[in-house]
């Protein structure tokens, strides 16, 4: 049941009541309650679909509610929320992808606001450098202001995007997965940020999956599922866990699956190094065995995998694939030799978003599946479709359809049919719940298991502890482009494992 | 001058490209920095700079223009037509005609664009041939000499008799050239329109976000563009003292080259007036110098498109990095 200990505060920042969106039948949101108290830190939780971004949409005044909502912003009633309203009053939403501008300066983005209007007006470049600099200070940060936006890596663009919600006199600001890309420092420090904005009154709607920051950060926490509430809980006393079954509505079992590795060794590292991206990397690979490979982001782990796949060339060391030395000149190289790599960015490099399912699933084997003359044969291709959909229980309406229509755990499915199609020996999975719903998550690392079960040799990368400690069977640490330390989770604690990774 | 160097890289190193020809050109031949070669230089490559930073504009807000030499073939001959309808007209009626009739043909542009969301180059491939066919048909391609005197008759706005008894000259496109430079840089650096033109070709759903009007920035980019294109026709006839229909077609691309090479972005949010005037310039100095070395014309397209695409290729390279290296 939803809970209001703010009630005797100073006037909450929002207050909605019975928001109710319907569209086209499907109910996005049900007669759900939302209150962010002035200057609080508020997460709002939920899986994708859960109902969050059509709720910050109702908000920022993009969808209107349906008739019947109660909205109250800074202790002023309305009966509809239009963009203009919403700014004026203060709300403002930092989304994933920033809304920046990467070819101007950072004082122009930061007071971009102050730019806008139909009727031209002068520009004085010392006036938005006051302007930018003022909103900074709010922050307690210095950056140079001169400096091209694209110039600047993506946590400090993120509090340009702060500073510029501030210059609006923002009072309350939505953070849409601020930290999706971020390394824990960074995390860290964004944290902080938000911290200071609270002390100093401006609310903070932090949207994210990393439910490790959301406890951390946030007082309270509301969760929705499947557009409806689940209930508003103070983050004193949640657990991980406990919020995660909060959000699916189903409990998960966190046993570690590791064993010891059955097959005889298929992939063999050694003294492997490349200029600025990894330096000295050695291990091996068996049959069977899933391989966790840990680390923040900028620990190399990437860029170890393009050199597995034949896209960068090491500089020194020897890759071993079944005993014999390998030369990759390119990830066509690797492909031929056996070795699939499933990357890390699905949405731009792992599908062909527009193409349809069956199309993507072949992509990787186009050569096997031509027929006569060299021309494409649609018998082969459709076996190939629907072997892999059923063995990999992807959940679509015809094969037809885009590749994009579907969730982002069947979307990772398809990627792991085009790659399994080509008969690999050794699979990269690079990252590979990005994007996907917790509830998800598990059903690929079934199949991850499955796959081993089978033979297949696999490299799970992954920046969330966690899950290379449920799922492997051995875990790298990978810092500054270097393996540090390995472990067996059988022997290890994951509170001693995510200790040493988020140090 | 390291803040110059940052923000405006391109520029730099095309200005250190265009001093080091003209130094080799003129070492190789004495008849290049002359007096004479330099301000027939400067007056043959006006109408292209004016063309340039229209263009720019719309290169900046992320779009593409390929119509605005042919419209300024129509506006010229629409100007002969209102000249004559009008009883003759002056220098104030001319620019404010042929600045009108460019505008108007940069909206059409811009409301198909903006209208039918078409991308611009398929809607400018589509009005280069619709006016330059609309042109020819109603012209059948007929040359027009009978403009009024003040039109046709060159003013000459600065001249100087050299030692050997050849005359220097500057004429009024030279000024409008200034001119248009001035009123463009004012625009887009000046002006909180100009930034929002920036900011839209640079990020177009993060300015629409932002609340910027897509269609106003559509209509001022092509305005612009239009307008320049006119007045870039009416000074055309200061050279050529005639109008011709077909005259003027083909020199969308040496333009665009130009402005490309200057800095400007394909993809939006990029590009300066000095860019402009460069890359200009940079193509007109390379083709006059090859003409005073006795190059066969018809090398010159070649020389141009190799010296564009280094230029290109280059870009990744940053200068002021180059140059900070070298300091230390």
């Amino acid at each position: 049941m939803p809970r209001d200990p703010a009630s005797a505060a100073p006037p909450d920042a929002l207050r909605l009541r019975g928001i109710r969106k319907v569209f086209g039948g499907v109910t996005a949101l049900d007669a759900v309650d939302f209150g962010v108290g002035a200057g609080e830190v508020h997460c709002l939780a939920g899986e994708n679909g859960s109902g969050k971004s059509t709720l910050i949409k109702i908000v920022t005044g993009v969808y209107q509610p349906d008739p019947g909502a109660g909205i109250e912003i800074f202790g002023q009633t309305h009966t509809q929320i239009t963009p203009t309203l919403a700014r004026k009053a203060g709300i403002a939403v930092i989304w994933q992808d920033l809304a920046l501008f990467p070819e101007m300066t950072v004082a122009e983005n930061i007071a971009f606001e102050t730019l806008l209007g139909n009727r031209p007006r002068w520009v004085s470049y010392a006036r938005l450098r006051d302007t930018a600099r003022a909103a900074l200070a709010r922050l307690d940060i210095d950056l140079d202001l001169e400096a091209r936006l694209g110039d600047l890596p993506i946590a400090q663009r993120q509090i340009v995007a702060i500073a510029r919600a501030l210059v609006s006199d923002a009072r309350l600001i939505f953070m849409d997965e601020p930290t999706a890309s971020l390394t824990q420092s960074e995390t860290d420090a964004l944290l902080a940020v938000v911290r200071t904005l609270s002390d100093r009154g401006v609310a903070v709607v932090f949207v994210s999956h990393r439910l490790a920051e959301v406890l951390e950060i946030a007082a309270r926490v509301t969760v929705l599922r499947d557009g409806r509430l689940v209930g508003v809980y103070p983050t004193e006393g949640m657990t991980q866990s406990r919020l995660s079954e909060l959000m699916t509505g189903t409990s998960f079992a966190q046993a570690v699956t590791a064993r010891d590795a059955a097959g005889p060794e298929v992939l063999r590292i050694e003294n492997l190094s490349r200029a600025g991206e990894y330096d000295d990397i050695s291990f091996t690979l068996h049959a069977g065995e899933v391989l966790g490979l840990t680390g923040l982001i900028g620990a190399g782990r990437t860029e170890l995998c393009h050199s597995l796949f034949g896209m960068t060339r090491p500089d020194r060391g020897r890759i071993l694939l079944n005993g014999e030395g390998l030369q990759l000149r390119s990830n066509r190289d690797a492909v031929a030799q056996g070795i699939a790599y499933v990357s890390e960015d699905r949405l731009a490099l792992g599908l062909i978003q527009p193409q349809s399912i069956a199309d993507n699933a072949v992509l990787s084997v186009l050569k096997r599946i031509s027929g006569a003359g060299g021309l494409l044969s649609a018998q082969k291709k459709e076996a190939t479709v629907s072997h892999w959909l059923r063995e990999l229980a992807v959940k679509i309406g015809l094969p037809e359809d885009p590749v994009s229509t579907l969730s982002g755990g069947n979307q990772q499915r398809v990627v792991l049919a085009k790659w399994l199609a080509t008969e690999p020996k050794v699979l990269l999975l690079d990252c590979p719940t990005v994007g996907v719903d917790v509830g998800a998550r598990a059903g690929i690392f079934r199949i991850v298991r499955q796959l081993a079960d089978r033979g297949l040799a696999i490299l799970l990368v992954s920046d969330e502890v966690p899950e290379v400690f449920l799922n492997a069977d051995r875990v790298l640490h990978m810092a500054g482009g270097r393996i540090i330390h390995q472990w067996d989770p059988r022997q290890t604690r994951l509170q001693d494992m995510e200790a040493a990774v988020y140090a | 001058m390291h803040s110059f160097l940052r923000a405006y890289p391109t520029e730099a190193k095309l200005f250190v490209v265009l001093i080091l020809i003209s130094t080799g050109l003129s070492l190789a031949s004495p008849d290049f920095l002359t007096l004479v070669n330099v301000t027939s230089l400067l007056n043959n490559n006006a109408v292209n700079v004016i063309w340039a930073v229209g263009l720019l504009v719309v290169l900046i807000a992320g779009g593409i223009d390929i119509s605005f030499a042919v419209a300024a073939s129509v506006v010229q001959y629409l100007c002969v037509y209102a000249f004559a309808a009008i009883g003759g007209g002056n220098w104030a009626i001319g620019f404010l005609f042929a600045g009108t009739f460019g505008l108007a043909l940069g909206l059409i542009n811009a409301f198909l664009i903006h209208q039918f969301r078409i991308i611009s180059i398929v809607v400018t491939i589509s009005t280069f041939n619709a006016f330059f066919g609309l042109l020819m048909f109603f012209s059948s391609g007929r040359f027009l000499y009978n403009l009024p005197s003040w039109w046709s008759s060159r003013v000459i706005l600065w001249e100087y008799q050299t030692a050997s008894g050849t005359w220097a000259e500057l004429i009024l496109p030279v000024a409008v050239m200034a001119a248009a430079m001035f009123a463009t840089w004012a625009l887009i650096r000046r002006t909180t329109t100009g930034r929002q033109l920036y900011a839209f070709g640079d990020n177009p759903e993060g300015a629409r976000r932002a609340g910027i009007s897509i269609g106003r920035m559509q209509a001022i980019a092509f305005g612009w563009s239009g307008m320049m294109a006119g007045i870039a026709g009416l000074m055309q006839t200061q050279i050529t003292k005639e109008v011709v229909p077909n005259a003027l077609i083909g020199r969308e691309l040496e333009v665009l080259a130009a402005v490309v090479l200057g800095g400007a972005r394909l993809g939006g949010g990029r590009g300066s007036v000095l860019g402009c005037f460069l890359g200009v310039l940079l193509v007109a100095v390379t083709q006059n110098g090859l003409n005073l070395l006795g190059v066969s014309p018809y090398a010159f397209k070649m020389v141009v498109g190799i010296i564009i695409l280094l230029a290109i290729s280059t870009s990744n390279l940053d200068p002021s990095r180059l140059f900070r290296g070298a300091a230390r």
